[in-house]
């Protein structure tokens, strides 16, 4: 058992879990507790990080630490929902193209081609620009915009295991497409899928944080990483540890999440190799 | 008709092959790979199906399962529908889910079955294909190639088909494993009454296991008949030469 164990575990893996896993708690600890009111203004404007604030505070006199902490919880909400629905969508797509094949096939890899074709920013702009903008708005944006590459991912990983024994077998015992696509093929995914995500996931961090950043993403009174970012600009000479807090929260936690989606890759690489 | 009695499949001047992937519209082009295949199979017995590859054998036995339509002649059914037992036992299981599961799911697809009668049958076939039941709980990675084998034996037997197609079966195994899932097949067809097409390259194989024996040529049956007549006395060119290469 512990040899399975110390097996599983690699140097990404564990580095990648313990920088993310500290920040997503902190972040969920940010929804219920804060050290101050997120938008109560104080006296105590334009204040460089002490210890009664850890990251200063913003020209409002608000705490960055309580800000970023309740902030950020917007952006994960926004990226999780976002790569939910992509690969959700994803994976329905992938799987239906992957094994009927033909003209079903046909027409909507053809559309997917179509929407891979425009720049992901772009598309989300025009989706937002006729939705207008806010959060729930800025998920069905990204996750239209998501829904593409899953869909490639997936139709291969469920295409090529359209002729395996094992897909025969069940095929012949009278399984339906429907159990045949779900239960037997499904998890066999995984492998592909997960690594996909931890992707999906960093790319929806960053899209949300430029969207929001644009002025085209979540607006007032919510608060995301990205909207931070677009009000730390503003007041980066006056308070550059407000864009340096927020900026190293972003990427410590894209980081975390790279480190685990290569982790779980090289999880594979061994397990082929086996 | 009581010449057909006794039978569990026969295979009536079938001639058929595969298309080419056509354009939206188009059919693709015809390519024939079985012509005027005709040849039945008793109860209980082992008929073995030898031939280079690249002949066709693997096509008939799609064709026999259903995977593949006969474009002339037909294929009637005695009994239920075949079962396969494949060659690779790598790729018969699926690596996701643990052996229990496996056997129980032809059952469960099959939905007569409450889940304790399910459990007793999968016991009972692990017994039948010698396996420990401490393999139930295993995933296929985590067994031998004779060991996997054993569960794919179980996996098809497991609805209790009177017929099995075995495209193969020990070929991807090392020559003691070969022997015992050899005995294995003999000994589940003398307890259970099965018929089994055996399709095989291995001419002892054949010999050792089969009671009559189809030889095939490029989508044709040359020669049919019991073993010992067919080995003994070949009628056909190609038979001899078959026989030489294996000696």
């Amino acid at each position: 058992m512990k040899e399975k164990i110390r097996q599983k575990c690699n140097g990404y893996l564990v580095a990648g879990i313990l920088i993310a896993g500290v920040i997503l708690a902190w972040i969920i600890i940010g929804h219920f507790y804060t050290p101050y009111d997120p938008t109560k203004m104080s006296r105590a404007k334009l204040q460089g990080p002490s210890a009664a604030h850890l990251f200063g505070t913003d020209k409002f006199g608000r705490d960055i630490f309580s800000r970023v902490m309740q902030g950020s919880g917007t952006t994960l909400m926004i990226s999780l929902a976002t790569i939910l629905i992509g690969s959700g969508f994803g994976t329905l797509i992938g799987a239906v193209t992957g094994y009927f094949g033909g003209i079903v096939d046909e027409i909507l890899m053809r559309l997917n081609d179509a929407l891979t074709a425009f720049p992901s920013i772009l598309l989300a702009l025009v989706i937002i620009s006729i939705l207008g903008p806010g959060k729930y708005n800025v998920i069905v944006a990204l996750g239209i915009v998501f829904i593409p590459s899953y869909a490639r991912v997936m139709r291969t990983a469920f295409a090529s295991q359209r002729e395996i024994n094992y897909i025969t077998s069940a095929r012949l015992m009278g399984a339906s497409s429907f159990r045949i696509l779900f239960v037997h093929m499904l998890p066999n995914t995984f492998r592909v899928l997960l690594p996909a995500l931890t992707i999906g996931f960093n790319n929806a961090v960053l899209a949300e944080a430029s969207m929001s950043f644009l002025g085209i993403g979540v607006m007032p009174p919510d608060v995301s990483m990205g909207y931070m970012l677009s009000e730390a600009q503003g007041m980066f000479r006056s308070a550059p540890w407000y864009a340096i807090s927020v900026g190293s929260i972003i990427a410590l936690l894209v980081f975390g999440v790279s480190l685990i989606g290569e982790g779980l890759q090289h999880l594979e690489k061994e397990k082929g190799v086996a | 008709m009581a010449e057909n009695e006794g039978l569990v499949v026969k295979v009536d001047h079938v001639s058929g092959g595969y298309r080419t992937e056509g354009m939206l519209w188009k059919r693709g082009a015809y390519q024939e790979v079985l012509h005027d295949v005709d040849f039945y199979v008793r109860e209980g017995e082992i008929m073995g199906l030898v031939g280079e590859s690249g002949t066709g054998k693997s096509t008939l036995a799609r064709m026999l399962l259903g995977m593949v339509k006969p474009e002339k002649g037909q294929i009637i059914h005695y009994t239920k529908r075949p079962q396969i037992v494949f060659q690779d036992p790598y790729s018969s299981l699926n690596p996701a889910y643990s052996v229990e599961w496996s056997l129980e799911e032809p059952l469960r697809i099959f939905g007569k079955y409450d889940a304790a009668e399910r459990k007793r049958r999968v016991r009972d076939m692990l017994e039948r294909v010698e396996l420990p039941s401490e393999c139930l709980s295993a995933k296929p990675s985590e067994l031998s190639g004779g060991q996997r084998q054993r569960v794919s034996i179980a996996a098809a037997l497991i609805r209790r088909p009177r017929f099995i197609i075995a495209d193969e079966p020990v070929s991807a195994l090392d020559v003691t494993i070969q022997a015992q899932i050899l005995q294995l097949l003999k000994d589940l067809q003398k307890d259970l009454n099965l018929s089994y097409l055996f399709i095989s390259h291995d001419l002892n194989v054949v010999y050792q296991l089969c009671d009559r024996v189809l030889v095939m040529k490029k989508g044709r049956i040359v020669e049919q008949g019991d073993v010992e007549t067919v080995y003994d006395h070949p009628q056909e060119e190609y038979t001899k030469q078959l026989l030489a290469a294996a000696q």
